[in-house]
C-alpha cells in the first residue's frame, strides 16, 4: 500500500469520524431530556476527526523516516556478520549499492550474491513493513475515533480542546522560522567543519591563492588545490563597491526628489516604475549584463586603448547597482518621510532654500536610517548570485582593477556545486565554507542595519 | 545701525542683512536648481535603464514568437515506408528528397547537403509523428509546413545581415539564393511559433521550447504555495494574536526579519545539505525546488500577513469577544476574513519572487538538460528562470532570441501576478 493511498485513507476515516461525531452530538442536543451541549456539534465532530487523523499521521511520518535506516541495517546484518572488518566508508558504499539494487539500477557489473540476497531480503522486509504500517495506522485511527465518539457527551468541552489543538498547531508553525535558521546554520556549519579539518582555517581566511580544482594525478602541481579565499573576497568587495557607487547616489537622489520635490501625481507614477526594477528577476539582469553591458564596456575600453576583460567586474557591478537602486530609494524614502515636518518648517523659516534644508537638516536627521538602508543594500549586493554568475568571471584574480575579470563568493559556490560532485572532496566542502562566510557577513550586516533603523525610528515616534 | 548717514567720521555702513543675503542669493538659487536637477537626473537615469533593459530584450526576443517554415510536398512512398515497422523508416531521406524537389537546380553532392540543411532535423520527427498516427496517408503526397533550420530562421528574420562577408556567417551565399527562391515561390514563410510553447528543451534552437521549464515552474510554485501559505498565515496569526511578549517571541521575530534578508543561495545550500543529502529526496525534482522556495518565501508571507492582521482594528475583535465568541472564533470568523486580501496580496508577491528565483534551484540540481516535459512533482524538471540561464550560456545565435523570448514570457507572467496583487489590494483593502 503506497504512503499516499494510506494518508488518503486516514483522511477519509477522519472525515467519517467528523460526520459521526457531529451527528452524535446533534442527536444528544435534540433529545428533549438532554442537557444543553457545551460545544456546538461541529466541534465534537472536529475533535473526533483530529483524534482520528493526528496520531495515525504521526505514526506514518515517523515510519517514513525510520523505515529506511532500520530496514537497511536489518538487511545488511547477514553481510556484516560475515565480514566484520568493514570500515565506515565501505559500509557507506555497501548501503549505496544496496539502495541501487533495491531500486533496480543493476547496471552491467557482477553482483555480489551476498548483496543480492540482502537486497531481496530488503524488498521482502519493506513489503512486510508497509503492510504492518498500514494495519497499525488504520487501526490506531479507527480506535482513537471510536474512543472519542464514545466520550461525546453534552458536558464535553469539545470546543476548548479543538481550539487548544489549533493553538498548538499555530505555535508550531511560528517556530518554523527558527528551525529554518537552525537548519541553515547546521548545514553550512557541519560541512564547513569537515572542510576545515582538511584545509586549515588560517589558510582559508588569509591565503592569497584560490584554485579549487582538484588534480587528477597526485603528482600534479598544486594537486591538492589551494583554498585561500582572499581573492574571492576581494572580488566580492570590488563588485559590491561598484554596485554601491551606482546604487547609492541614484537611489538616494531619487528618494530625495520623490519625497521633497515631486508632487503626489509624479510620485504615484514614478514609485511603482522604480519598483519594477526590483521586481525583474536577477537572471534577466545577468543576461542583460552579459549580452549588452559587458560588450559595450569592452568596446568603450578598446576605443580608449584600454584592455577590458569581457567578463569585467565593472559590467556586473554596474548592472547590480541598477538592480539595487529601488532598494536604496524605497528604504531611504521611508526614512526621509519619517523626519518630522517641523524640522523642515523651522529651516525654511530661517530662510534656507529647499536644497539647503535637505542637505543641512533633513539628511543629517535621517542619516542613521539611510546608513541602515545602505547596509541592507550592501548585504543584498554581496549575496546577489545570478548577475555575477552570468556576467563576472571564474578566475580568482587578486586585483582591484574593475576592468579585469574577478570572481565572487556566490559565483564560486555555484561553480563548485553545480553538476555532479563527490561529497567528501575539499572542493565541494569549500563551497559550504564560503556559504558560511556569506551567511555570517550578511547576517551581521542585517543585524546592524535593523538595529540602527529601529533605534532611529523610535527617536521621532 | 542707528548712526546718522551724514556723519563723516563714521565708517562706511556695513551692508544690511538683506544685502548680504541678496549677494549670495543667485548662487544659492543656482545650487538649488542644480540639486533638483540631480534628483531628476537620478530618476530619469534609473527609468531609462529600465527602458533600455526591457527594450533591448523585447527587440531581441519578439521575433522568436514567429518561426520560419518551409512548405514541402512530401511523397510518402510506400516502398520506403513499411507499415509494420514505421519507427525505423528513414524519414530524413523523405524530407531531404522533398526539399531537393523544390530546388531542382541543385546538382553537386555538396550543394545537395547544403540544400537539405535548410530544413531542421526536427522535420523528420514531425513527419514520423504524423505518419505513425495516420498510417493511411502512406502512398499519398503530404503537404506540410516544416520547421526551417535555425540559421535560416535567423537570416530570414534579419539577425544575419546580407552584407556580411560569407566567411563570417553560417548561411552561405548559395543558401541565401535558395532562400530567396523559396520565398519568391511562396514556399517559405514566417508563421506563429507553436514549437516554442509546446516543446521542452532541445539542443537545436529551432526545436527548443519553454513548455518543460514552464511546467517545472508550475509544479514548483504549487508546492511552494501549498506549503508556505498555510504555514505563513498560521505563524502570523500566532505571532500577532496569541504570542505572549517574551524572549522567545522576540527571538522568532528577529529570526523572521533576518531570514527575509539572507541571500537566496544560502537557502539552496540548505536544500542541498538537508533535503538531498540527509533526507535523500530526488535530485532535480520540483518537490525539492518547492520546499527550498517555501523556506525562502515564508518570511515574506509572514511579514505581509502580520501587517495585514495588524491593520484590522481592535474594535472588531472586541465586538466579537463582547457577544461571547471565543478567541479562536473571533479570529477565524472575523479577523481572518478581513485580513485575507492583504495576506493574499503578500502571498502573490512572494510567489512572484519565488517564480523569478534561480540561484537556490541551481544548488539542488534543477539545472539539467531535460527534454521531457515533467508530468509530476517528482519528475526531473527545470524552472523558467533556470531555462533562461541555461539558454543564455548556449553559443548558437538563435538561442539569444529564444532566451529573450523566454524572458518576455517570464516578465509577462510576473507582471500579471503583480497586477493581480495590486488589483486585490485596491479592490478589497479597507481603510478603517
Amino acid at each position: 500500500m503506497s504512503p499516499t493511498l494510506l494518508v488518503a485513507l486516514v483522511l477519509a476515516l477522519s472525515v467519517l469520524a467528523y460526520r459521526l461525531g457531529q451527528r452524535r452530538a446533534h442527536a444528544l442536543a435534540v433529545r428533549p431530556t438532554g442537557r444543553r451541549l457545551h460545544s456546538r456539534p461541529g466541534y465534537h465532530g472536529l475533535l473526533a476527526a483530529l483524534w482520528c487523523a493526528v496520531p495515525a499521521l504521526c505514526i506514518i511520518i515517523g515510519w517514513q523516516f525510520a523505515a529506511g535506516p532500520v530496514l537497511t541495517s536489518l538487511a545488511l546484518d547477514t553481510v556484516t556478520s560475515q565480514r566484520p572488518d568493514l570500515g565506515p566508508d565501505q559500509m557507506n558504499l555497501l548501503v549505496t549499492e544496496l539502495r541501487n539494487l533495491v531500486a533496480g539500477h543493476t547496471g552491467s557489473r557482477e553482483i555480489d550474491p551476498l548483496l543480492q540476497a540482502a537486497a531481496d531480503r530488503y524488498t521482502a522486509l519493506a513489503q512486510v513493513s508497509r503492510l504492518a504500517l498500514a494495519a497499525l495506522a488504520l487501526s490506531v485511527a479507527a480506535i482513537a475515533a471510536f474512543l472519542v465518539l464514545g466520550r461525546i457527551h453534552p458536558a464535553l468541552r469539545a470546543r476548548n480542546q479543538v481550539e487548544r489543538a489549533i493553538e498548538i498547531l499555530l505555535t508550531l508553525c511560528s517556530t518554523f522560522a527558527v528551525f529554518i535558521t537552525i537548519g541553515i546554520v547546521a548545514s553550512v556549519l557541519f560541512e564547513s567543519i569537515r572542510f576545515f579539518q582538511k584545509v586549515p582555517i588560517t589558510e582559508f581566511l588569509f591565503g592569497l591563492n584560490w584554485s579549487p580544482q582538484m588534480a587528477i594525478r597526485a603528482d600534479q602541481v598544486g594537486s591538492s588545490g589551494s583554498f585561500g579565499a582572499v581573492p574571492v573576497l576581494t572580488g566580492t568587495f570590488l563588485i559590491s563597491a561598484i554596485a554601491m557607487s551606482v546604487a547609492v547616489p541614484f537611489g538616494l537622489m531619487s528618494a530625495i526628489y520623490l519625497s521633497e520635490y515631486a508632487g503626489s501625481k509624479t510620485r504615484a507614477v514614478v514609485k511603482p516604475l522604480l519598483e519594477i526594477l526590483a521586481g525583474v528577476p536577477t537572471v534577466v539582469y545577468g543576461f542583460f549584463a552579459a549580452l549588452v553591458v559587458a560588450p559595450l564596456i569592452r568596446d568603450l575600453g578598446l576605443s580608449f586603448g584600454l584592455s577590458v576583460s569581457s567578463e569585467s567586474g565593472l559590467a556586473a557591478g554596474l548592472v547590480m547597482g541598477v538592480m539595487i537602486i529601488p532598494f536604496v530609494s524605497s528604504l531611504s524614502d521611508d526614512v526621509i518621510n519619517a523626519v518630522p515636518q517641523s524640522l523642515r518648517d523651522g529651516s525654511y523659516a530661517l530662510g534656507a532654500t529647499r536644497s539647503e534644508t535637505i542637505k543641512l537638516v533633513v539628511l543629517p536627521a535621517a542619516l542613521p536610517g539611510i546608513v541602515g538602508s545602505i547596509l541592507l543594500a550592501v548585504s543584498r549586493a554581496i549575496g546577489e548570485t545570478m548577475i555575477v554568475v552570468m556576467a563576472a568571471g571564474l578566475a580568482a584574480n587578486l586585483t582591484l582593477n574593475p576592468l579585469q575579470a574577478v570572481t565572487t563568493v556566490t559565483v564560486q559556490i555555484v561553480t563548485l556545486l553545480v553538476g555532479d560532485q563527490e561529497f567528501d572532496s575539499p572542493k565541494t566542502l569549500a563551497a559550504f565554507a564560503l556559504g558560511m562566510l556569506l551567511f555570517l557577513v550578511t547576517l551581521a550586516l542585517n543585524v546592524i542595519a535593523l538595529y540602527v533603523v529601529r533605534k532611529y525610528r523610535e527617536e521621532y515616534e | 545701525m542707528n548712526k546718522k548717514p551724514n556723519d563723516p567720521a563714521a565708517p562706511p555702513a556695513p551692508p544690511s542683512t538683506m544685502e548680504v543675503v541678496g549677494l549670495g542669493l543667485s548662487k544659492r538659487y543656482r545650487r538649488e536648481r542644480r540639486f533638483r536637477m540631480f534628483g531628476l537626473a537620478a530618476i530619469v537615469g534609473s527609468l531609462s535603464f529600465l527602458v533600455l533593459l526591457l527594450g533591448s530584450i523585447g527587440m531581441k526576443g519578439w521575433t522568436a514568437f514567429v518561426q520560419t517554415r518551409i512548405h514541402l510536398d512530401i511523397h510518402l512512398d510506400p516502398a520506403r515506408l513499411d507499415v509494420q515497422n514505421l519507427a525505423t523508416a528513414n524519414y530524413n531521406a523523405l524530407v531531404r528528397d522533398a526539399t531537393l524537389q523544390l530546388l531542382p537546380a541543385v546538382e553537386s553532392r555538396q550543394d545537395r547537403r547544403l540544400a537539405a540543411g535548410l530544413v531542421s532535423g526536427g522535420a523528420a520527427f514531425e513527419l514520423q509523428r504524423i505518419v505513425t498516427r495516420q498510417p493511411e496517408l502512406i502512398g499519398s503526397t503530404l503537404s506540410l509546413w516544416v520547421i526551417a533550420d535555425d540559421e535560416v530562421d535567423m537570416f530570414v528574420k534579419g539577425h544575419i545581415p546580407r552584407d556580411v562577408p560569407e566567411t563570417e556567417r553560417r548561411v552561405s551565399d548559395k543558401q541565401i539564393g535558395w532562400i530567396d527562391q523559396l520565398t519568391a515561390a511562396g514556399r517559405l514563410e514566417k508563421r506563429f511559433n507553436r514549437t516554442f510553447f509546446q516543446n521542452g528543451d532541445s539542443r537545436e534552437p529551432e526545436l527548443a521550447g519553454i513548455r518543460g521549464a514552464a511546467m517545472g515552474s508550475f509544479y514548483t510554485l504549487i508546492v511552494t504555495l501549498a506549503l508556505s501559505f498555510p504555514v505563513g498565515v498560521a505563524a502570523a496569526v500566532y505571532l500577532e494574536e496569541f504570542a505572549p511578549r517574551n524572549r522567545w517571541t522576540d527571538l522568532i521575530e528577529v529570526n523572521i526579519n533576518n531570514l527575509a534578508a539572507i541571500p537566496s543561495i544560502v537557502f539552496g545550500l540548505l536544500g542541498l545539505a538537508v533535503f538531498l543529502n540527509v533526507m535523500n529526496l530526488p535530485r532535480s525534482a520540483s518537490t525539492v525546488g518547492g520546499l527550498v522556495l517555501t523556506l525562502m518565501t515564508l518570511p515574506t508571507i509572514i511579514i505581509a500577513s502580520r501587517a495585514s492582521l495588524k491593520s484590522v482594528p481592535p474594535s472588531i475583535r472586541e465586538a466579537a469577544l463582547g457577544v461571547g465568541a471565543s478567541k479562536m472564533q473571533t479570529i477565524v470568523h472575523h479577523v481572518l476574513p478581513l485580513a485575507m486580501p492583504g495576506m493574499m496580496t503578500g502571498t502573490i508577491i512572494g510567489m512572484a519572487r519565488a517564480l523569478g528565483e534561480t540561484a537556490p534551484l541551481l544548488m539542488i540540481g534543477m539545472v539539467a538538460f531535460i527534454v521531457d516535459v515533467p508530468r509530476g512533482f517528482n519528475d526531473p524538471a527545470t524552472a523558467l528562470p533556470v531555462q533562461i540561464y541555461l539558454w543564455a550560456d548556449s553559443p548558437e545565435r538563435a538561442f539569444v532570441e529564444r532566451t529573450s523570448a523566454a524572458i518576455l514570457v517570464l516578465l509577462a507572467v510576473l507582471l500579471c501576478m503583480n497586477g493581480l496583487a495590486v488589483y486585490l489590494r485596491n479592490r478589497f483593502e479597507r481603510r478603517w
